[in-house]
C-alpha cells in the first residue's frame, strides 16, 4: 500500500530522486566539524523568519499612522504575539550571528577557492539580500531608529553626484521618509526579498552539492574517474549522479543521516541561546532592539546617538570613517565588494588554513578581530580617538585582502595530504 | 520543406527586429513599475508651499516650522548674534557660501534675504539628523568651538554649523545647511517653498 502510494507517486514527480541525491546518498566529508553546522542553522533560522514573519503579518498595520500602535497591540493583546515577534526578532540577529559563522567557516577552510567560486557568489548575494531584508524589516515598526535609521541609509544615496536627490526622493516616495516610504519598505520585506532569498538560497544548495562540500582539510573527496583502487572507494551507496562522474573515496558519509543528526544536536545547543535570549534578553541590552525604538517615529526629534543595529555597524564604522560623505559611502560599498572578490583575491592553491602558511593564519584571525572591533566603533557613541581607530581599522580590514593578494602567489604551504585526517 | 534553402539574412533580421521590439515593450511595461515610486500626487501636495507669521518670534529666539515634513528654522538674529558671524571665516569649509546649498539671493555673508532672519532647512547634510539651536554661549560650551557663541550643534556625529547655517571644516557634515526657498509677502510673513521671481 504505502509501497504504492510511493511508487505512484515516483511516476509522476522525482521525489526519491531528489532525496537520495540530495540527502540520503550525498557524500559529505566525514570530518566536516562544528564549524559546518551554520549552514543548516542559517536554513532553519530562514523558516522561522518566515513563519513568524507570516504571523506578524496578520497584526501588522503598515501605516506611518498604525504601525507603531500594530506592534504595540501584537506584544500586548494578541495571544502570544509577543513570543511570535521575539521570535522573529531574536531571529534577525541570530540569522546574522550564524550567517557571520558560516562565511568565516568559508575563509579559514578556503571554501570559496576553486571551483567553489560561484557558490560563494551566491553566498554573497545572499547576505546582500539579507542585509536589506533586515533593513526594511528594522523600519517598520516605526519607532525612532526605525525612522532615524531609515533617513540615513536612505540619505546615503543622495551622496551620489547628479541624480542623488531625485534617486532620494523615489526611494522614499516622498519629499522625507514617511508612510510611503514604509508601505514600500513592508512590500519589499514581506513579498520580494524573502522570495529573492528563497530562490538564492535555493541556487546556494543546488552550486553546493553540483562542486561537492568543502571540509576543514580542504582535500577534494570526488577524485577524477579511474583513479582510485576499489578498496580506497566509499563503502556507502552514493547516488549515481556522482558515482558516474568521479571515483568517491572512503572519507565520506551519507548526508542523511550521518551530518543531519550532527547538525540537530548543534540545533538543539543553538535552542538553549535562542530561547534564553528570546525570553530573557530579547531587547539583548539595547543591541537587537535599540531602545529609542520603543518611542514612535518623530521627524522633529533626532535621537541622541543613531546607531544601526549591531550587524551592520562594522560598515557603518567604515562610512564615518572616511571624512568625506561619497568617498565613505563608496569605501563601505568597497569593503563588501572586496568579499565578493575574495575568490580571485586569494590566489593560493592550498584551502585550508590548516595547511597554509603562518601568517596566513595570523591575517585571518585579525580580520576577525578588525571586524568585531569595528563593530564596537560603530555601534557606540562617536568620540575622538575612535574616529582615528576607525581610520586605522578600515585601512587594516582592506590589508587583509591586499596581502593576501600578495603572499598567496608564492606562499610556503604545507603538503596537504592524501586523504582526510582524523 | 526541407527542400527550401535557409534564409539566413532573413532569419538574423527577424530576430534581432522581434528582439528589439520586445525590449521595447519590457522597458514600456516597467515604465509603471518605477513611475509608482514617485511621489504621489497626495505626497506632492503635502509638499507644497507653507506660510509662517513670524511678528510673534523675539530676537534670539528660534521658531521650527514644518515644510514637506522637513524641519524648517527661522531664527531671528540679534545684533550680536550677526556681528559673531564675520569672526571665524578661517574656520569655516565654505565661508562663501559657494557651493549650491542656497537660493542666488543667500549667497551673501548673512546668508538670508534679510539680515535679521535665517531661514534654514534643519537637517544636517552629513546624515540628516537634525542638529539642536545653541545660543548664548551654549555652542562654545557644548560644541567645544572656542569663541563663537551660538550655533548648531549635531548630536548624532558632532557636525558644527555657526549661525548662518555654515558647517566648521573638521567635522563630518560637508555642506553648509540648506537655506530653503522663500520669500517675505510682506514684513511679518515668509512664504516657504518658493522665492520671488527674478524680473
Amino acid at each position: 500500500m504505502w509501497k504504492n502510494l510511493l511508487d505512484w507517486i515516483e511516476y509522476r514527480i522525482p521525489m526519491m530522486r531528489v532525496a537520495n541525491m540530495h540527502a540520503i546518498q550525498y557524500p559529505a566529508p566525514k570530518n566536516m566539524n562544528f564549524w559546518y553546522v551554520f549552514g543548516f542553522l542559517a536554513t532553519i533560522v530562514l523558516v522561522n523568519q518566515i513563519l513568524t514573519g507570516v504571523w506578524l503579518t496578520m497584526n501588522f498595520v503598515p501605516t506611518a499612522e498604525g504601525a507603531f500602535a500594530s506592534v504595540e497591540y501584537i506584544m500586548r493583546e494578541v495571544e502570544y504575539g509577543n513570543v511570535i515577534r521575539y521570535m522573529h526578532s531574536t531571529g534577525a540577529s541570530a540569522f546574522f550571528i550564524v550567517v557571520y559563522m558560516h562565511m568565516f567557516r568559508g575563509m579559514i577552510y578556503g571554501s570559496y577557492q576553486k571551483p567553489r567560486e560561484l557558490l560563494w557568489l551566491f553566498g554573497m548575494f545572499i547576505y546582500l539580500a539579507l542585509m536589506a531584508e533586515a533593513f526594511m524589516g528594522y523600519v517598520l515598526p516605526w519607532g525612532q531608529m526605525s525612522y532615524w535609521g531609515a533617513q540615513v541609509i536612505v540619505s546615503l544615496f543622495g551622496a551620489i553626484p547628479v541624480i542623488g536627490e531625485d534617486l532620494t526622493v523615489w526611494i522614499q516616495g516622498d519629499y522625507v521618509i514617511s508612510g510611503a516610504t514604509l508601505n514600500r519598505f513592508f512590500a519589499l520585506h514581506v513579498i520580494a526579498l524573502p522570495l529573492v532569498i528563497v530562490i538564492l538560497v535555493f541556487l546556494h544548495i543546488v552550486a553546493l552539492h553540483e562542486v561537492g562540500s568543502n571540509n576543514p582539510d580542504g582535500v577534494e573527496v570526488k577524485r577524477p574517474k579511474g583513479s582510485l583502487k576499489e578498496e580506497e572507494k566509499t563503502k556507502f551507496e552514493m547516488h549515481e549522479y556522482y558515482t558516474k562522474k568521479y571515483d568517491i573515496i572512503d572519507d565520506v558519509v551519507p548526508f542523511f543521516p550521518h551530518i543531519v543528526l550532527k547538525d540537530l544536536v548543534a540545533f538543539s545547543v543553538f535552542l538553549f541561546g535562542f530561547c534564553y535570549i528570546m525570553f530573557f534578553a530579547p531587547e539583548m541590552g539595547g543591541k537587537f532592539l535599540e531602545h529609542p525604538n520603543f518611542e514612535i517615529a518623530n521627524p522633529f526629534k533626532t535621537p541622541e546617538h543613531i546607531f544601526p543595529v549591531w550587524y551592520f555597524t562594522p560598515f557603518y564604522a567604515i562610512l564615518k570613517a572616511v571624512p568625506d560623505k561619497l568617498l565613505g559611502v563608496i569605501m563601505m560599498f568597497f569593503s563588501i565588494i572586496l568579499l565578493f572578490l575574495l575568490p580571485w583575491i586569494d590566489r593560493g592553491k592550498v584551502k585550508s588554513w590548516r595547511y597554509r602558511c603562518g601568517f596566513h593564519k595570523v591575517n585571518l584571525l585579525v580580520f576577525a578581530g578588525v571586524f568585531i572591533f569595528l563593530g564596537y566603533l560603530g555601534g557606540t557613541p562617536q568620540a575622538e580617538w575612535k574616529i582615528i581607530a576607525s581610520q586605522i581599522l578600515t585601512v587594516m580590514y582592506v590589508m587583509f585582502f591586499v596581502l593576501l593578494f600578495i603572499y598567496s602567489k608564492n606562499e610556503k604551504t604545507k603538503p596537504v595530504p592524501a586523504r582526510i585526517t582524523k | 520543406m526541407s527542400n527550401t534553402p535557409v534564409d539566413n539574412g532573413r532569419r538574423r533580421f527577424l530576430t534581432v527586429t522581434t528582439s528589439v521590439v520586445g525590449a521595447v515593450g519590457v522597458v514600456g511595461a516597467a515604465v509603471p513599475f518605477v513611475a509608482s515610486w514617485n511621489p504621489s500626487m497626495r505626497a506632492k501636495a503635502a509638499g507644497a508651499d507653507v506660510q509662517v507669521d513670524i511678528s510673534k518670534i523675539e530676537p534670539g529666539q528660534q521658531l521650527t516650522v514644518k515644510w514637506r515634513s522637513k524641519p524648517v528654522w527661522i531664527v531671528r538674529r540679534t545684533a550680536d548674534m550677526l556681528a559673531e558671524l564675520g569672526n571665524h571665516d578661517d574656520r569655516l569649509r565654505d565661508p562663501n557660501s559657494d557651493e549650491p546649498q542656497q537660493p542666488e539671493f543667500a549667497k551673501n555673508a548673512y546668508r538670508s534675504l534679510k539680515e535679521e532672519y535665517l531661514v534654514l532647512v534643519g537637517i544636517c547634510t552629513h546624515l540628516g539628523c537634525s542638529p539642536k539651536f545653541l545660543a548664548d554661549g551654549e555652542f562654545a560650551k557644548q560644541a567645544e568651538v572656542v569663541g563663537v557663541n551660538n550655533g548648531f550643534f549635531c548630536p548624532c556625529h558632532g557636525s558644527k554649523f555657526d549661525l548662518a547655517g555654515r558647517v566648521f571644516s573638521g567635522v563630518p557634515a560637508p555642506l553648509n545647511l540648506q537655506v530653503p526657498p522663500y520669500q517675505f509677502l510682506d514684513d511679518n510673513t515668509i512664504l516657504i517653498g518658493s522665492a520671488e521671481e527674478k524680473a
